[in-house]
């Protein structure tokens, strides 16, 4: 590992998990912590006795920074994807979200004005979202301590019983589905740096899935009836929903490769079936990025058993995050642990994960 | 996308495939000498696709893996100087030196800037009149132009704290190095097709005449390398070596004469040092005297230490095309995209990151 | 050196155009096309225009690569497909 921390260790890729399984997990001794899922889900029960028999509920987890630049940006804020990137982790472990706190570091200088546009996106953004803020913490830093503002948000929600979704439940046969277009929200704050800018339809896809999510765990009977009981004849039930991810830093094929990691299966994906809109595609082509890596703030990909595959597919649509969900591809027991791509014209190549920060090329 | 999509077309790229194989008898080695061909080759999977007589490898063509190490340090040196902004190409950050790269300065504290054009690099320097803004200048005969006429913009307006450090390179002497060496027998050269933009079809008439192998200019759409690589093998069948221009719709005969004239007005030519093919004379651009209070060369001289040493690295010999990046012993093992001995490795149109990242030929 | 892209000129005022593609805009230096033209196309590198693009040629181009096509039937294709080991299938 590198002396200093550079920027790439926090762009989502490799440098970022060697970081995480070099220094964190090796200091941070936990069962579930190791998993490495967006949210922790563990269980808890009302008699404050911890053996595995008693625990009678079980609950997700999670924590997030945000120190994006600009605070504000076409399709949300800082405050927003604040919200959004919580609730969306919580959604990723099957949690329906409850509360939110919020830690804000201050740099100082920075207009209240700005301050309260950005605590009355959060405050709106939550209120849309179903949750509360419940609570919260202040700090102002020295003028150039911090990027105007510095926001960290961690989340509370449920797992229903029967919903169980994990990194490592992926199986050979599995469908890949994703709910709409990738690259947006990365190449909408890309469009917005110095020397970068260019003027562009792209507006973030900051969004909050979780109602996306309890819809298409709702597609799916419980085992032993929770819910609708099981249809005749179907085989469904809950289980067939293995997984889910919200590929934000480090793009589509980074989230790909981390499931292949640690379910232990190949997966292939089909270039021409991942949804990518025209702006986003000519904002790659003039700077040579690859839709594929760049970060998203309102897209899951599910890996669903193939039974469920089309009931899934058809709960998502018939939401309003979900109207472009289409499938991209199938796991695979073949080349174990990695992602491959079929090109428009046939042909089969790796599709890595990201390893440094995608930087904008001349060549 | 107009002019992008047309030329990406399956039914059509078969058919050239087709085409190639029907043709091809004879085993021919052609050598892409554009670093941006090798990455579209592989990012598109056209290398597993051609008949096993044709065998495609990548030459020198990327400015930021032909950058000598010395260049590197001293351009990492200017970084670190107080009151420089050094602005640079993305593709340059990760680059190592021999003590580090331009990412490691940043984390240091250096102020280094990416950057898409010099003319962002020059508004830079607008904007911060008690800063030096240091640009620095990588790249072949496609984007030189463009820093001459940035040069001229800033000479018009007497811009006093604007600086370029040019480590610009010509492509023709480099083949003609290559070939000279005799290392690896070419039976042709996939041209360039945006230097040639510039520099015109006409510039590379000495490969028939003096080597007596064809080129063909090509485009880096699928449809235009193997339309490029169809073209040279019929030349190759029936002998008759030529230049041929494949990439019509934006190359000419005679180039660009605008941008040859502004390129040769504000640069003058000068032996160059190239990783991999050592001192090649009049292959490098050097600011003319005319120009001189904008060379960043002169007007910071900086001492750099002895260049390392990296036994065991062989980036020279994948840029000369003498061996492919798996005959690198340090290749995968020591050398990643994540812990990179040499440039070949990070940059984006290095030939062994190609390798390392899209996978062996066939998956 | 690679990487330019074709994009459309939409205005221009002095040396400086709009030049556009897949609906992103951004702006751009004519300084080495001085003879492009709103509603050219041109491809576009480090922000400055490097060439004009030859519409006809483009469709030349097209139309060579069309001809192509129908001399290589589908049936041919397959045929040459199947001979090499590890190609990927025709879809």
């Amino acid at each position: 590992m590198s002396e200093k921390i550079l920027l790439a260790h926090g762009s989502g890729g490799q440098m970022s998990h060697e970081l995480v399984e070099h220094l964190f997990l090796k200091y941070f001794d936990s069962p579930i912590l190791a998993r490495l899922d967006d949210a922790a889900v563990f269980g808890v029960s009302d008699s404050l006795d911890l053996r595995p028999e008693t625990l009678n509920l079980r609950l997700a987890f999670t924590t997030d920074s945000y120190v994006v630049s600009p605070i504000f940006f076409p399709g949300g804020d800082i405050g927003k994807l604040a919200v959004c990137g919580t609730v969306n982790d919580l959604a990723m472990g099957g949690a329906t979200p409850l509360y939110l706190s919020v830690g804000l570091v201050l740099e100082e200088g920075l207009l209240l004005a700005d301050l309260e546009r950005v605590v009355a996106s959060m405050a709106t953004t939550a209120q849309d979202a179903g949750v509360q803020i419940v609570t919260g913490d202040t700090k102002v830093v020295d003028r150039g301590k911090a990027d105007r503002l510095f926001v960290n948000t961690a989340g509370i929600g449920v797992v229903p019983a029967g919903v169980e979704l994990g990194g490592d439940r992926v199986r050979p046969g599995d469908i890949v589905i994703l709910n709409g277009t990738v690259g947006d929200h990365g190449m909408t704050i890309m469009s917005q740096r110095e020397g970068l800018r260019f003027d562009s339809p792209l507006v973030s896809d900051c969004a909050p899935l979780h109602g996306l999510v309890a819809r298409m765990l709702d597609a799916l009977p419980a085992p032993g009836g929770y819910g609708n009981p099981p249809r005749m004849g179907e085989e469904l039930s809950m289980e067939a929903l293995r997984c889910l991810r919200d590929p934000t830093r480090g793009g589509l094929a980074t989230a790909l490769n981390e499931v292949a990691g640690k379910s232990g299966v190949g997966i292939e994906i089909e270039e021409q079936a991942v949804p990518v809109r025209d702006a986003v595609r000519a904002a790659c082509e003039l700077l040579g990025l690859d839709p594929l890596y760049v970060a998203n703030e309102g897209k899951l990909v599910a890996f669903v058993a193939p039974e469920a595959a089309d009931t899934v597919l058809d709960a998502m649509r018939a939401h309003e995050y979900g109207r472009e969900a289409a499938v991209i591809g199938q796991v695979t027991s073949e080349h174990v642990g990695r992602v491959v791509l079929r090109t428009p014209l046939g042909a089969r190549r790796i599709l890595d994960m990201l390893v440094g920060d995608q930087l904008p090329r001349i060549c | 996308m107009k002019y992008i999509d047309e030329f990406r077309d399956p039914h059509l790229a078969r058919k050239l495939l087709a085409n190639i194989r029907a043709q091809s008898e004879q085993d021919a080695c052609f050598m892409e000498f554009c670093g941006g061909h090798t990455h579209a080759i592989f990012r598109h999977g056209l290398r597993q696709m051609l008949p096993p007589t044709v065998d495609l490898r990548s030459g020198p063509g990327c400015p930021v893996c032909v950058t000598a190490d010395a260049d590197i340090d001293r351009a990492i040196a200017l970084a670190k100087l107080p009151d420089v902004i050094l602005t640079t190409f993305g593709d340059m950050l990760r680059v190592p030196g021999s003590h580090g790269s331009l990412q490691m300065a940043k984390a240091e504290g250096g102020d280094v800037r990416i950057v898409y054009s010099p003319l962002d690099a020059l508004q830079i320097a607008r904007d911060n009149p008690e800063h030096a803004v240091i640009f620095l200048g990588v790249g072949f005969e496609t984007t030189a132009p463009g820093v001459a006429a940035s040069i001229l913009e800033a000479d018009a307006e007497n811009l006093d704290n604007f600086y370029v450090l040019s480590l610009h390179k010509l492509t023709p002497p480099a083949t003609r190095a290559i070939l000279d060496a005799g290392e690896v027998r070419l039976a042709g050269i996939i041209g360039p097709g945006h230097v040639t933009t510039i520099i015109g079809s006409q510039a590379w008439e000495f490969l028939p005449q003096d080597y007596g192998i064809p080129c063909a200019v090509a485009g880096f759409e699928p449809l235009d390398i193997l339309r490029a690589v169809a073209s040279m093998v019929e030349m190759v069948e029936d002998g008759r070596p030529a230049v041929v221009n494949t990439y019509s719709r934006g190359v000419r005969s005679e180039g660009n004469p605008t941008a040859l004239g502004i390129m040769h007005r504000v640069f003058g030519m000068s032996e160059a040092d190239w990783r991999g093919l050592g001192r090649v004379p009049a292959s490098g651009l050097t600011l003319r005297e005319a120009y001189a209070r904008f060379d960043a060369a002169l007007a910071f001289p900086v001492e750099v230490g002895p260049s390392r040493q990296h036994t065991g690295c062989r980036c020279g010999d994948v840029l000369r095309g003498v061996v492919e990046p798996p005959d690198c012993p340090l290749f995968r093992r020591v050398c990643t995209p994540a812990r990179p001995v040499g440039p070949c490795m990070v940059s984006a149109e290095g030939a062994c990151a190609a390798w390392y990242k899209y996978g062996e030929a066939n998956v | 050196m690679c990487l330019a892209i074709p994009t459309l000129v939409t205005s221009i005022e002095g040396t400086t155009a709009r030049a556009e593609v897949g609906g992103v805009e951004r702006a751009i230096s004519l300084a080495l096309t001085p003879e492009a033209r709103v509603g050219d196309y041109v491809l576009i590198h480090t922000g400055f225009a490097i060439s004009v693009i030859d519409e006809e040629e483009a469709q030349e181009t097209l139309r060579l690569l069309e001809e192509l096509a129908e001399f290589y039937t589908d049936e041919m294709v397959a045929a040459e497909m199947e001979q090499q080991p590890g190609s990927a299938p025709g879809t």
